[in-house]
């Protein structure tokens, strides 16, 4: 099958919150180097409440999204708080009513992913920012999904995508946010912002990808 | 860590249960744990002025609730924006149907999460404008002038819109004069010693022995500079000669000067400071017609000082001399 039950999204949200439990103290040591170094505790401390705030059973992949996204808006300030909880609430939109979540939707997800950062502030690609991994991951899976390819090699191409552009942003002169204070002494870190974006990206790739192989069996 | 704290994840908590403990005369809790307000707040038929931002910076901000002062303030964790929620909770409680005047620092996240908060106010009905602090000289050129952070100017923009909201101005008045304020105060630090977030229980910059950072920000940013420790007078010197040319200030100008420390600079040391910074504007024919030397815009234990300077014309004056009761500045009209 090339699509999963919107059903499972319980897996695929409990994904996302592992990986940032799993990274805590790895991504506040990125920030560290160049931003406040808190970075770890407060994404930690955002899902692990969504954790707490999930209902038992299954939970449709919008409902999910939407619970973790108004977590983060609610309680976590920072810049993390909006950034990533208009991202999951606009992810969560994008696939509302959807019983089942195919390459097609899971790209107007992305797209509204990015939309929600876009409308928050004014960042672009190359500012060393959460975007540097988004948007080539929306670009590679969208260029996949075009090229007729299936919805598990898309989130392949997205995930490889993803981590080339957190790795691309070490060699990136902050232009926004707090390390922008340090100009060129930003250049040699990884983003602490674009990290969190590519483990989250690599965790739907993976969960996304373990369902769509459970369905074809 | 030599601190006096207790689960380094909770120091907020905590220290917001101790804060509204010791001030039951000025502050009241809200339905939102991390929005504290005026215990007389909604003052009827006034404008409601609200501000907030990350914790660690005592008294701001909860400090500067009070009469003629803050209505309500959204609470961050240690240098990290409030939550949109929280600034959404204090604009509710600030309003008294005459709007709300959000008064706070050029920083990303609070930037983020105030345009959020108002977002949500409008669909409330309650009308909300905002002032953004950007007095830090150093922290961006004069023709990037927006990018400039809100360091302890802020202070002063809270005392004047404060006045003004209690003086009975209109939501665009109040935004008016507090944006004055700002327009005509410049501000520079001087870091001597890095700090710590608890929870991240250790430095993320260094500042060397016998070195300072000059230019310093409220959370360690660094500055333009990092330069031997001169003596205070030559420290004074440097400061002064930075901010007056900004603006700039001229002779025959009158100023507020306020020297606030960074936290663990003893105060002493700031009037030693002030002294210089007091003889330097005489000397260039500049009048302070209000001193404030003390501890008002604090960065967890750095030690260091901050100096913000405010050029006045008769509002101004009017609204500074205003009577405020607040934790972080209280001041009454004396001899009269």
């Amino acid at each position: 099958m090339d699509r999963f039950p919107s059903s499972a999204g319980r897996d695929i949200v409990l994904s996302l919150i592992r990986t940032i439990q799993d990274n805590a103290a790895y991504l506040s040591e990125i920030d560290g180097a160049i931003g406040d170094g808190d970075h770890g505790i407060n994404m930690n401390k955002g899902f692990s409440l969504a954790e707490q705030r999930l209902p038992q059973g299954p939970v449709a992949l919008a409902e999910g999204l939407s619970i973790l996204g108004d977590t983060l808006l609610t309680d976590i300030g920072g810049s993390m708080g909006p950034l990533y909880g208009m991202l999951f609430m606009d992810m969560g939109d994008a696939c509302q009513d959807q019983e089942t979540i195919d390459s097609a939707t899971f790209l107007a997800m992305l797209q509204a992913a990015l939309a929600a950062i876009q409308s928050l502030g004014d960042a672009k690609v190359g500012d060393k920012t959460l975007l540097d991994t988004l948007v080539p991951a929306l670009d590679a899976f969208e260029g996949a999904v075009r090229n007729g390819e299936s919805f598990a090699s898309a989130l392949a191409s997205m995930a490889a995508a993803a981590e080339a552009g957190k790795e691309a942003t070490r060699n990136m002169v902050a232009k926004i946010g707090r390390a922008s204070r340090l100009g060129e002494r930003s250049r040699g870190h990884l983003d602490a912002g674009a990290t969190s974006c590519n483990l989250l990206l690599q965790a739907f790739a993976a969960s996304i990808t373990a369902l769509l192989n459970s369905e074809s069996t | 860590m030599q601190r006096l704290i207790n689960d380094p994840n909770l120091v907020v908590d905590d220290m917001l249960k101790g804060f509204v403990l010791a001030h039951p005369d000025l502050i009241a809790t809200t339905d939102n744990p991390r929005v504290l307000k005026y215990k007389g707040t909604p003052v009827a038929g006034k404008v409601g002025i609200v501000t907030g931002g990350g914790s660690g910076h005592k008294p701001a901000f909860i400090g500067y609730i009070g009469r003629n002062m803050v209505d309500a303030v959204a609470v961050g964790e240690i240098f990290s924006s409030p939550s949109a929620k929280a600034f959404y909770d204090a604009f509710k409680v600030a309003d008294s149907g005459h709007g709300v005047a959000c008064l706070y620092g050029n920083y990303a996240g609070d930037n983020m999460n105030v345009k959020m908060a108002i977002r949500m106010a409008a669909k409330d009905g309650i009308e909300v404008k905002t002032v953004v602090a950007n007095d830090d000289v150093p922290s961006a050129p004069r023709d990037e002038a927006d990018k400039r952070r809100g360091v302890a100017g802020e202070v002063l923009m809270w005392k004047v819109g404060g006045a003004k909201a209690a003086a009975g101005g209109s939501l665009d008045e109040v935004i008016a004069a507090a944006q004055k304020a700002i327009d005509n105060t410049r501000s520079i630090g001087v870091g001597l010693t890095p700090c710590t977030i608890p929870a991240v229980g250790h430095p993320n910059f260094n500042i060397e022995p016998g070195k300072m950072e000059l230019g310093i920000g409220h959370h360690g940013e660094p500055g333009i500079a990092v330069t031997e420790l001169k003596p205070a007078d030559e420290v004074a010197q440097t400061m002064v000669e930075i901010v007056l040319p900004d603006l700039p200030f001229a002779s025959g100008d009158e100023v507020v000067v306020l020297i606030s420390g960074l936290g663990a600079t003893p105060v002493m040391e700031l009037y030693i400071l002030f002294n210089r910074v007091a003889e330097l504007l005489n000397e260039k024919g500049i009048t302070i017609y209000k001193p404030y030397v003390g501890n008002f815009f604090t960065s967890l234990e750095m030690m260091g000082a901050t100096l913000t300077i405010m050029k006045l014309d008769a509002e101004l004056k009017t609204l500074i001399d205003m009577d405020a009761d607040c934790m972080g500045l209280t001041q009454f009209k004396r001899g009269a």
